[in-house]
């Protein structure tokens, strides 16, 4: 809220996340283009090291649109949490058992229980 | 005497009433549970994308194979240039926007004016951006045959460059479109021809022993699985029964049609959000020119647009992570 005292221009602090995002973006790009070898063919956690550091990159990136842009950092806690940990406990939820599920019939298909290219 | 209890006790406190205990004003707390709830929408459709390509995860298309067109570089590869413009771009328009919102509490409404121009700006080029990244894909680059499974086949030469399809028929085979003016009538809209048949292509394959098919399978370290020319020559014999070219809602040259699905539909979704994101900030612009929020002493209004325009950015940051990278 920027109601009362908190007039002051924050002007300085916007440009400074811009660049933050920029860099993030760009480091994204240069990665997704040459795809290092060592980031594509080591795994962890069954997923290549290159997208997680996109994932992280992306989270990252996030974080400060919501905090900075959004102005989610000047929100009380109540407002913030009621926003962000719905948002957050919720995805992680879907996404957890929607990958586990579509690896599964992955698996299925691949054993050869079902016949799809004939 | 009181017959009914109108002391709760807990006056005073953060709940008992009569506060704000979010510090918020109404306008704002309800932008802000739509858009958790709007984000809970997107991300339903990604995780129903990373389901399907976890499910297919050994034949789902590779994005920078499909999204290599940069504006005026005509068979130019270039990979995620345009996308990571686009992104740049609406970025930008972000930053604009928080400056119009930093402007507003200032009260200079000539800086407000000039910020909301940019994002304006911003916005309708995004747009227009992402019209011209649909045409690419709808009008595909090198189209393929589909097989009687329903698996895509690619082409590409020795030396595993793609080829396209005007590449390898010698002549097009291929009969008029019916129309209603030379006599076609009582049926609905002919399904599009391509522009070669079957048949153009498989003579034109069988012909040119440079030519090479590729399957819709990835080996153990993500490439398409090349056939060997015999393979290639007897699978498209055996298996070809259609040419796709482009991409639409049943199948596309690429690869898996769910891939199209997707595509159309969380980029067309997410479009659809900016879309209406710049109407608003147009009616708030106009708004501002007035001196609406000048006479009103308060340009919350435009935090209020902004919080959606930022969110409009939020996802785009997320799709592109999604769609295009990993």
């Amino acid at each position: 809220m920027a109601h009362g005292a908190t007039h002051e221009s924050s002007v300085k602090r916007i440009w400074y996340v811009f660049t933050l995002l920029s860099i993030a973006t760009i480091v994204e790009v240069v990665l997704g283009i040459i795809k290092p070898q060592f980031l594509v063919e080591t795994k962890f956690l069954s997923m290549k090291l290159l997208n997680w550091i996109f994932i992280i990159l992306t989270i990252y990136k996030a974080y400060y649109i919501t905090w900075a842009f959004m102005h989610m950092e000047g929100e009380t806690k109540g407002l913030r949490r009621s926003v962000v940990w719905t948002a957050v406990f919720l995805i992680a939820y879907l996404c957890f058992i929607l990958l586990i599920e579509g690896d599964y019939i992955y698996e299925v298909y691949k054993s050869g229980f079902v016949k799809y290219n004939f | 005497m009181e017959a009914t209890v109108v002391e709760t006790g807990t006056e005073g406190k953060t709940w008992g009433g009569g506060n704000r205990p979010l510090k918020a004003s109404y306008g704002k707390l309800m932008m802000w549970f739509f858009i958790l709830s709007d984000a809970l929408t997107f991300s339903g459709f990604l995780a129903a994308y990373g389901f399907s390509r976890y499910k297919f995860i050994d034949s789902w298309p590779i994005a920078d194979e499909v999204f290599n067109h940069f504006p005026f570089l005509h068979g130019v590869d270039a990979p995620m240039y345009y996308v990571a413009l686009m992104t740049f771009i609406l970025i930008f328009s972000s930053v604009t926007m928080v400056l119009a919102v930093d402007a507003g509490h200032q009260m200079k409404k000539n800086k407000v004016v000039f910020y909301m121009f940019l994002t304006l700006i911003g916005g309708i080029v995004f747009l227009g951006s992402q019209a011209w990244e649909w045409k690419n894909f709808i009008q595909g680059t090198y189209g393929a045959v589909e097989t009687k499974g329903g698996r895509i086949l690619q082409f590409e030469d020795a030396e595993g460059k793609r080829v396209g399809l005007s590449d390898i028929a010698i002549e097009s085979t291929q009969r008029e479109t019916l129309e209603r003016s030379s006599g076609l009538w009582f049926t609905g809209e002919e399904e599009t021809l391509s522009t070669y048949t079957i048949e153009d292509i498989k003579a034109g394959f069988a012909a040119n022993e440079n030519l090479r098919v590729r399957i819709q399978k990835l080996d153990e370290k993500g490439h398409p699985i090349v056939l060997s020319r015999e393979e290639s020559v007897s699978t498209l014999n055996s298996d070809a029964v259609r040419v796709v070219e482009g991409a639409n809602l049943h199948r596309n040259e690429y690869g898996h049609p769910l891939f199209g699905n997707f595509f159309f539909f969380i980029t067309g979704f997410h479009g659809f959000h900016v879309f209406t994101g710049v109407l608003i900030n147009l009616i708030i612009f106009f708004n501002i020119l007035l001196g609406t929020y000048e006479r009103r002493g308060s340009y919350e209004m435009v935090e209020k647009v902004g919080l959606y325009w930022h969110f409009v950015d939020l996802v785009w940051v997320f799709v592109f992570t999604f769609f295009y990278l990993v």
